[in-house]
């Protein structure tokens, strides 16, 4: 019994002495979450005395427990409302980090490449362009040879980052889908079919015939699933690639806070479903050692981390956008 | 000698009532738990969506809209799909299940009971997303191109089975959640119609009954009630039902007369939403569909009870 005593005690005792290397904790949004986790492991080998856990619980969860100051960092897909900024108890700045394209993919016959426009997309997810081989799609689409079918919807269940950047894009090139729907992680879709995730959406989008739906470009890519060339604001089609997410990147209007929307981006090779992601991080940290750690960290980030981004479907920030997101990181205080 | 020893030493001393008090206590203070714990989700829940409750007030219950970017909620289509598809898969489940566990108790040769009553119960170990994994890839294809055709052409005439079919609907909801339910329905049914008294059958048979009359008279009519109680426990489970039916409902928050369309579940829609809910009367409006969820529970059962109460009791056989 005494024995046993001693061992837990011990057990203890080694417990702690391995916790003597700090822990960050943060959590969010799902979509980074794949290069987060790269970069946390790779940043391990920089820096081994501190050590990063990341729960990718989705980015309204991640404004809460940053809110609450229950984590160090938080992370969210869609920047954060005013409303929901005011209940900060410090001022809280969004830190860009990678961004990321959604690709419009389809389930037709042959699998033609399809050009398609926004106002065109707007009608199909309005429900007012029904039929495969309706004039507007087919002005857009010459060659295709389009079936008289009936266009199956297929939009995200669950509220995500995924449908915050499409419905914003949306909203941008339809007055209509503006007034009558609007942006967010979940909205009331006027038709269609929702899949959970980005497994659901594409697995229905590939076992119904005419049907379409949107995936992230990373997804897409994985998968093999066809998908859109999209016209983009200088009115050339483009097709998503993390090249024309940067391009979109850097023509985007980016004000000071960093709360920035990149769809339509207007950028002549710049692919116009695009949305980036942020940290979301105290101006001032309490606790001096973890800051400097996670500054240290956010400079890496920028520094190496980027150039991770595009091998696993990201795009990293442009380096004019990289170079004012390193100023807000600098003025961090600790 | 020894023999009184042993008792003696087994047995407490006379009069000394202390194990029995302490064990009634311990035994009521677990039964408690359950209800104290009962009431603490409903209050969590409650305090959860104050704000929705007193935006909405009783007409969140019948509201059909849900509209996160408005911020206007409301639970009907839920409430609706919930019911609905946890119906479906009783009528599926129920027949079946009941009929395997008399195959099972009654009829199956003894070397295939065994075989079987393993293969029921690993269906009951399969974790629910699998489930919904196969009905993504094999059984939405097949329902769409094969049965739902079928069922359109030949009983196209009811409003049930109208309408565009996508293969992720209403029914095949039903059809997933009743696969789920099967194995404890099945289960409960068989042991109930284990305990029936081989008297009964006995009786019955002596009295020149056939076989399906001996199943009827003397085993279905006495088990009657404790079967109505494995499909209660079956309706349990499938009001709660997430993740698979998440992935093939459709996920619809509509009121559909067709089982063809898509629709949508009161848990479905809060795993769907959750994680990525900002605004406050978002969530508020999303815990108020949980309390929904757990009265329409409760309400269900009480009615269930109800129904239990007023079947004529498990008595003798009567023969006319």
């Amino acid at each position: 019994m005494k024995k046993l005593f001693t061992l837990c005690a011990l057990a203890a005792l080694s417990a702690t002495g391995a916790s003597a290397q700090m822990l960050i904790n943060g959590a969010g949004a799902t979509f980074p979450q794949q290069i987060y986790t790269k970069w946390f492991s790779e940043y391990q080998k920089v820096d081994p005395s501190v050590s990063f856990n990341y729960q990718g619980i989705g980015s309204g969860g991640g404004q809460k427990q940053i809110l609450a100051e229950t984590v160090d960092f938080g992370a969210s897909d869609g920047p954060m409302s005013d409303e929901n900024l005011a209940k900060a108890p410090r001022q809280l700045w969004h830190i860009p980090t990678v961004a990321g394209a959604v690709a419009v993919s389809y389930n037709l016959e042959g699998n033609p490449q399809l050009n398609l426009d926004g106002p065109t997309l707007a009608g199909i997810f309005l429900g007012t362009i029904t039929k495969w081989n309706d004039p507007a799609i087919a002005a857009l689409n010459a060659d295709a040879k389009l079936p008289d079918v009936d266009i199956v919807v297929v939009h995200r269940s669950d509220g995500s980052g995924t449908s915050f950047i499409f419905t914003d894009y949306l909203s941008h090139v339809s007055p209509d889908w503006k007034s009558k729907v609007g942006k967010g992680v979940s909205v009331s879709w006027p038709v269609g079919l929702g899949g959970k995730g980005n497994a659901g959406v594409a697995g229905q989008v590939k076992q119904t015939p005419g049907a379409i739906g949107y995936v992230e470009l990373a997804y897409a890519h994985q998968n093999k699933l066809p998908f859109a060339n999209m016209k983009n604001a200088a009115g050339i089609f483009i097709t998503p690639t993390v090249d024309s997410v940067t391009a979109a990147l850097a023509s985007a209007t980016i004000p000071d806070d960093f709360r920035f929307s990149m769809v339509n981006a207007p950028g002549t090779t710049a692919y116009p479903i695009a949305g980036t992601t942020w940290l979301l991080v105290y101006a001032e940290q309490k606790d001096h050692a973890k800051g400097e750690k996670l500054v240290q960290f956010l400079k890496w980030a920028y520094a190496n981390g980027e150039q991770l981004a595009p091998s696993l479907d990201y795009a990293p920030l442009p380096d004019a956008v990289l170079k004012r997101a390193l100023e807000r990181v600098q003025s961090i205080k600790y | 000698m020894s023999q009184a020893s042993t008792t003696s030493e087994l047995l407490p001393e006379p009069g000394s009532r202390a194990p029995d008090i302490a064990f009634k206590w311990l035994a009521s203070l677990a039964a408690m738990t359950i209800v104290v714990l009962i009431v603490l989700v409903g209050w969590q829940l409650y305090a959860g969506s104050r704000m929705s409750i007193a935006k909405f007030g009783a007409g969140f219950l019948w509201s059909q809209e849900w509209d996160p970017v408005q911020d206007k909620y409301g639970a009907l289509p839920f409430i609706f799909g919930t019911l609905v598809s946890s119906l479906l898969a009783l009528l599926i489940a129920v027949p079946l299940g009941v009929a395997t566990a008399l195959f099972l108790t009654e009829l199956a040769p003894m070397k295939l009971r065994q075989p079987i009553i393993m293969a029921i119960e690993m269906l009951a170990a399969v974790p629910s997303v699998i489930f919904g994994l196969w009905g993504i890839f094999i059984l939405i294809p097949w329902l769409r191109d094969h049965l739902f055709v079928w069922l359109k052409h030949t009983l196209g005439f009811l409003p049930l089975f109208q309408g565009p079919i996508y293969g992720v609907s209403m029914l095949a909801a039903g059809i997933i959640i009743a696969i789920m339910i099967l194995p404890i329905i099945t289960s409960i049914s068989r042991e109930i119609l284990r305990s029936v008294p081989n008297l009964q059958r006995e009786a019955a048979y002596a009295l020149g009954a056939t076989r399906w009359e001996v199943l009827k008279i003397a085993v279905l009519s006495y088990a009657r009630r404790g079967l109505f109680g494995a499909a209660i426990l079956g309706l349990g489970r499938a009001l709660g039902e997430t993740m698979a039916v998440t992935m093939v409902i459709g996920n619809r928050p509509q009121i559909a007369a067709s089982l063809f369309a898509p629709g949508y579940t009161l848990a479905s829609v809060i795993a769907n939403e959750f994680a990525e809910a900002t605004s406050d009367l978002y969530l508020n409006s999303l815990f108020e569909l949980g309390l929904v969820l757990l009265a329409v529970t409760i309400c269900v059962n009480i009615l269930a009870q109800i129904m239990l109460k007023s079947m004529t009791g498990s008595g003798p056989i009567k023969v006319n």
